[in-house]
């Protein structure tokens, strides 16, 4: 500041180079106490140098559904996602629209991934759908209907044997394949309660066993027998086309049990399996959607015993629905009287109706573990997407492997930096001790600003980020070039630094802004229209080239500007950068006498 | 370095001249050529695309004593059905085990049997896992980029030089690119998303060079027509020289952090996102230095040359040279002096407009006073 008052020269020529450097040093006093006092000091890292769980999700449209990927139902389907992910208990889980169709899951180190990947994975729609028949998810030998150990005469578990499969001698299958919960449990202890026969095999649930060594006899014996409509009546008849699906499922077969009931519309019935195969469901049109659950909680119950249940509520519409679908389904015999809880067209759970439930809430109760009632509890909740999801990418990144990247990252743009900086110094020696603050300077603002945009928007260092920023140490230090080289070119002809430096500055100026704008603009198309590493990428190199135009403005003009009246660049020292030898001019003489006449020019 | 003053002077006064503009023709057929070559081998060899383009996974693994060939037939036995295993060993001791086809539930089951395998914990071994489409929407999504830039590009380039310069500029870059990809193509570098990130960020630096020198061609080149001494293309390659340390230097500068990114990051890392983004970057940035400086002026000055202007300037050029060729007066010892004091004026189109040849600034006299010999100039 100092120094622009003593300049011989008007401050109108020179721009006021104090002043704008002032302007600079705030702004990074500014951002460095932002970032102490918000405690942010030292940028976000991303997963791949942190450590931790990235899951890419990328929408399908729904089968009748075309447009239903828009705006809205991408951020609902984040928000359950993130509260999902969140319900594990993941505090740093970041959930982020990215694109029109893809949403980027990331899940620090330290939490069970495997879990959260299941459940971030698990993204399907949640359907009540009333139960048909069921089946062993096997096939297995053809047998005929068997009483369920309930003594309730339960036809249901017809098996649907297949010609495929494999023979096993020694046949030690159950033929009953009916989860019949209600029958050997018995626990209607509570109105309006529900007998859960979890379909996942963890709970230890009464459900059917597994069938795991089909018999020789599996001949083809044709489709499960549906069952006797001896209750009311209202049992649905099997639509032709999902029974013949239906007996054509083998649970067993991953790939087809993952298949099942895809593409089918709500209004459809529809053949699918439990999540662990076990059973084979042939399933009514769906009764209540998921998404008129309210609330669902896992509640361990002392009071009568039950253990781990699962209470939900529902609101008006899911409410009138589920009692409608209860009061049908109390009426009839195993296994209608059950409707499955589908997600994702797998059978979570699929627990039988004693009565008809009204007044908004019900229990599901069962064997559950703490954590299988969570998961359902889960579910139930979060389970209704608007939209369905396949998992594009799922990267993950131990906290060892993160590190050696974030490593990599620095050494390169360490080596970069220095590289750069050499190259500076041996061409423009004196001249690169602006450029090189002019670095730090542009340095410093990155970090800070990265910081900083770690809290405020969630940005987080990634390695393509890092990349960028490295990358972009290029485009910064070319500015200085351009700005540096015009200056010589004045020198050459015939100009003494103070108006060199100032008479370079407007055309360098323009160079600097149009090439600045095409890299921006790269930046830019690059960031809207990109998804997963591309972004990263963008952004830091759109930031960097933004602070590039700011530095150049704010902190290299001046510098130069109250610089070019010292001896040291003045008079082009030999160290300068500037001096005649190295520059290409001849004589200080010539250039002085120049000097007059550019003078006497302008005026 | 003093040398490399003196050059970058001895080229800005002219008294060093490549003739780039002037031979651009021969420039043209070595880039057809190399642009020939990499389309035909683009087509004979395709792209060598990763598991990203193809879904998979792959396995970094902690420092480990097993050879590759071990690690391959570890994973392969690890797997049913047909599925390509590559292993690579890394910079960190550690390794890289790709495996195509596989979907994450398999991906998460080798993982433990292979961090069995090598006795480590599984946590220590960092699985990738790609779907099918994945490096399908990025491309996708990547061309759209690519396609939108480019016409963005285009309109702001016509907007601050004009159409030819923007047309020049496009056909540069699509020179970059395409010779980028050939070298992929024909060395089998694999194509995973960090190529693709290399590849969109030459765009921004190609034209980042190409502008710098267009910004100087602009200068140049502004009245123009008012002159007779010299056409299009002579001034053009005088542009051309008096920013080439400048080119020299942005590019040399730019593929210095490239460079440390692909030998450091590279050579630490083993092959990763950073050696991708940075391999894209070198070949790139090393094409659109030479295309910014051998392919986009040269192309402007053909482009400008159709001109009616243009067309009408040369002949009157060729007519004044005849003349002068006749009365015996040596045009050519004034040339670079002129066309360096173009530059060195704020106005050079109300200059040039002003006055005709020799004589057209009062300036331009001072040096002949100061006696350097003419012959000193070519």
């Amino acid at each position: 500041m100092a120094a622009a008052k003593k300049g011989r020269r008007s401050p109108g020529a020179d721009g006021y180079p104090g002043r704008a450097l002032a302007i600079i040093l705030v702004a990074l006093v500014a951002l460095a106490s932002a970032m102490f006092i918000s405690n942010n000091k030292t940028p976000r890292l991303g997963i791949d140098l942190a450590g931790g769980t990235e899951i890419t999700l990328t929408a399908k449209n729904n089968p009748g559904q075309p447009n239903s990927i828009n705006k809205t139902n991408m951020n609902t389907a984040a928000d359950i996602i993130g509260k999902r992910v969140n319900g594990l208990g993941v505090s740093e889980a970041g959930v982020q629209t990215q694109g029109s169709k893809n949403i980027v899951v990331d899940i620090p180190k330290g939490t069970n991934t495997q879990q959260a990947e299941k459940l971030v994975g698990t993204t399907a729609q949640l359907y009540f759908r009333p139960v048909i028949t069921l089946a062993a998810g096997s096939p297995q030998p053809a047998t005929t209907p068997s009483p369920s150990t309930s003594g309730k005469a339960t036809p249901s578990g017809a098996p649907s044997a297949s010609t495929s499969g494999k023979p096993a001698p020694g046949s030690t299958a159950k033929p009953t394949a009916t989860p019949s919960a209600s029958a050997t449990t018995q626990g209607r202890a509570v109105t309006s309660a529900l007998q859960a026969a979890p379909a996942t095999g963890s709970s230890g649930a009464p459900t059917a066993p597994a069938i795991t060594a089909p018999t020789p006899a599996a001949t083809a014996t044709g489709a499960a027998t549906p069952p006797p409509s001896t209750g009311s009546g209202t049992t649905v008849a099997p639509d032709p086309k999902a029974e013949a699906a239906f007996t054509a499922l083998n649970c067993s077969n991953k790939k087809q049990a993952a298949n099942a009931g895809y593409g089918a519309k709500p209004t459809d019935q529809i053949a699918v399996c439990s999540q662990d195969g076990s059973t084979k469901y042939l399933l009514a049109p769906v009764a209540v959607s998921g998404k008129d659950v309210s609330s669902a909680q896992s509640v361990y119950d002392t009071q009568t015993g039950a253990g781990w249940i699962v209470t939900l509520g529902f609101d008006s519409t899911g409410n009138s629905q589920f009692a409608k679908v209860t009061g049908q389904l109390a009426s009839q015999q195993a296994p209608n009287n059950e409707f499955a809880i589908v997600l994702d067209n797998q059978v979570v759970s699929s627990p039988s109706v004693s009565s008809a439930i009204t007044g908004g809430s019900a229990q599901i109760s069962g064997s559950f573990t703490q954590q299988s009632s969570e998961d359902l509890a889960n579910v139930l909740s979060y389970g209704a997407l608007p939209l369905s999801f396949n998992i594009s990418t799922v990267t993950t990144v131990s906290p060892q492997l993160g590190g050696e990247q974030l490593h990599g990252g620095l050494i390169a743009g360490a080596v970069g930096l220095v590289l750069v900086v050499l190259y500076l110094l041996a061409y423009y020696r004196g001249l690169s001790f602006i450029a090189v603050l002019s670095l730090v300077v542009s340095a410093a603002l990155t970090y800070a600003i990265m910081a900083l945009l770690g809290a405020a928007i969630g940005f987080a260092l990634s390695l393509p980020a890092v990349c960028g920023a490295i990358v972009a140490i290029g485009i910064t230090a070319d500015s200085f070039i351009v700005y540096f080289e015009r200056v010589r070119d004045e020198l050459r002809h015939g100009r003494s630094l103070g108006p060199a430096v100032q008479r370079a500055w407007p055309r360098a100026r323009r160079t600097i802004l149009v090439s600045d704008f095409v890299s921006f603009l790269a930046a830019a198309v690059l960031y809207i229209c990109s998804v997963g590493d591309v972004k990263g990428f963008a952004f830091t190199l759109g930031l960097t080239t933004v602070l590039d135009v700011v530095v150049v403005y704010l902190f290299t003009k001046p510098l130069l500007t109250i610089l070019a009246r010292r001896p040291f660049y003045s008079d082009g020292h030999k160290w300068s950068g500037l001096n005649p030898e190295s520059v290409g001019f001849n004589a200080p003489l010539r250039r002085v006498r120049r000097q007059a006449r550019t003078e006497v020019k302008e005026a | 370095m003093s040398r490399l003053g003196k050059l970058s002077h001895r080229l800005h006064r002219g008294e060093l001249s490549l003739d780039v503009v002037g031979k651009r023709r021969r420039y043209y057929a070595v880039s057809l050529l190399i642009v020939v070559v990499a389309v035909v081998g683009l087509a004979v060899n395709g792209l060598n695309k990763g598991i990203d383009f193809s879904g998979g996974a792959s396995f970094t693994t902690p420092k480990t004593s097993i050879s590759i060939a071990q690690a391959e037939s570890k994973t392969k036995a690890l797997l049913t059905g047909d599925h390509d295993v590559v292993a690579q060993k890394l910079g960190t001791g550690g390794m890289r085990i790709q495996v195509s086809g596989i979907d994450n539930t398999t991906a998460n089951n080798v993982r433990g049997d292979l961090a069995k395998d090598l006795g480590v914990s599984a946590d220590s071994i960092s699985p990738q896992v790609v779907g099918p489409s994945w490096g399908q929407e990025v491309t996708q999504k990547a061309e759209l980029g690519l396609v939108i830039f480019m016409v963005l590009v285009v309109i702001y380039l016509a907007i601050a030089f004009e159409w030819r310069m923007a047309m020049a500029a496009l056909i540069a870059l699509v020179h970059d690119l395409v010779i980028t990809i050939g070298v992929y193509a024909l060395v089998g570098f694999e194509v995973t998303p960090g190529t693709v990130i290399g590849l969109l960020t030459i765009l921004g630096y190609s034209l980042y060079d190409t502008v710098v020198v267009f910004d100087g061609l602009k200068e140049t080149t502004r009245g123009i027509t008012g002159q007779t001494r010299f056409t299009y293309t002579e001034l053009a390659n005088r542009s051309l020289n008096m920013t080439l340390v400048r080119s020299i230097n942005t590019s040399v500068v730019a593929l210095l952090p490239v460079a440390a990114l692909l030998f450091v990051g590279g050579g630490l890392l083993g092959a990763g996102m950073l050696n991708d983004i940075a391999l894209a970057l070198f070949v790139g940035l090393a094409a659109g230095a030479y295309s910014s400086i051998f392919i986009a002026t040269p192309l402007v000055a053909t482009l400008k040359e159709a001109t009616p202007e243009m067309k009408a300037l040369a002949k009157r050029v060729r007519t004044k040279r005849a003349r002068a060729e006749r009365d015996g007066i040596d045009l050519d010892a004034e040339e670079p002096r002129d066309a360096a004091e173009q530059d060195d004026e704020d106005e050079p189109a109300e200059a040039a407009a002003g006055t005709l040849g020799g004589q057209r600034r009062q300036p331009s006299s001072r040096d002949r006073g100061r006696g350097r010999p003419s012959g000193k100039r070519r």
